[in-house]
């Protein structure tokens, strides 16, 4: 089954959640909403055979709507096809449903995404703050998080 | 050791070349805390192995904090690992010292963000600067041979030890 079928049998199950295919350089985006995302990733799983979570990441895009992506990089290990899956997450809730029941690396994934992003991830078993400390304020990687620190003066470049 | 007979015994003739003693065997055997955080730790393991040779100096690194005199602050300090550091510092018994090694424990380096704290001396009392990313072993040698003389200045270390005053550092 190639890649393009794959999409195709995306788009037969579930017709109102994928937004948008692009294929660029070989490489397969199907963007989706994210009411749906589990029954969908259950779905790659079981009847499109990607059994390995390569990555699952949060990309802010500041200024657009949606602000939030989440991405899923998906890896089928016996016909070593690649996909790669992503959601729309708004703000402000910032949320969306933990696929952490489907694979089970999604877990310190979605742990990083939110330590990192600040996306919430609706029944994660376990979320904790993974590489910043534990009584850690905000989430460092978004775009509008000072890259000094919150209480620290900014960097207005090497003359000023 | 510069222990000279003296002419008279004055006050502070056992004080004084005691200190000495003290000093000398305290320079001499100099043991670091084994403690590597980023690529300054490779230098720090370089400047320990069979080239450039720190056992020859008597300078052994030691597994724990309660065997160590120095702690070299090798690497980059993430705010996450400082509380890590300051418990090993605390574990050390006195007298201790400590070699900030590289631009990133002296200043943060190139790291000026959220989860880097700007410079080790924030948080220890820093001995010996050692410049460089990272610093050559030659480097951390000769800020190990600047903290030997900087400990043989120390006075009233034997006096310190019995219980008999503070240390005096200039």
């Amino acid at each position: 089954m190639s890649v393009q079928q794959i999409v195709e049998k995306i788009k037969a199950n579930f017709s109102s959640e994928v937004l948008n295919v692009v294929e660029y350089r070989g490489e397969t985006t199907v963007t989706v909403n994210k009411e749906q995302i589990v029954e969908i990733c259950r779905f790659m799983r079981d009847d499109c055979g990607f059994n390995l979570l390569c990555d699952l990441c949060g990309v802010d895009y500041l200024g657009q709507e949606p602000r939030f992506m989440v991405v899923y990089n998906l890896y089928n290990i016996t016909t070593k096809q690649r996909i790669r899956i992503k959601a729309q997450v708004f703000e402000p809730a910032a949320s969306i449903d933990s696929v952490s029941g489907v694979w089970g690396t999604a877990n310190w994934h979605e742990r990083e995404c939110w330590d990192l992003m600040g996306i919430v991830f609706n029944g994660h078993p376990d979320p904790r703050r993974i590489l910043m400390p534990d009584d850690w304020e905000g989430h460092p990687l978004r775009k509008d998080y000072p890259v000094q620190g919150p209480d620290r003066e900014p960097y207005k470049g090497r003359l000023s | 050791m510069g222990v000279e007979q003296p002419k008279t015994l004055g006050n502070g003739f056992i004080t004084t070349s005691l200190d000495k003693l003290v000093n000398w065997s305290r320079a001499s055997s100099m043991w670091p805390m084994t403690f590597g955080l980023a690529c300054c730790a490779i230098e720090m393991m370089a400047a320990g192995a069979a080239r450039f040779d720190l056992d020859r100096m008597g300078i052994l690194f030691r597994a724990s904090p309660r065997q160590a005199d120095v702690i070299i602050i090798a690497g980059t300090v993430t705010k996450k690992m400082l509380p890590v550091i300051q418990t090993v510092y605390e574990q050390m018994p006195e007298p201790r010292y400590v070699i900030a090694m590289g631009a990133c424990a002296s200043s943060g380096g190139i790291f000026d963000t959220y989860s880097t704290v700007q410079g080790i001396d924030e948080a220890l009392p820093v001995d010996v600067y050692v410049p460089g990313c990272p610093p050559r072993p030659e480097g951390l040698l000769y800020g190990l041979m600047k903290l030997q003389e900087k400990i043989k200045r120390e006075r009233n270390t034997f006096g310190a030890a019995i219980g008999v005053g503070e240390v005096i550092r200039d």
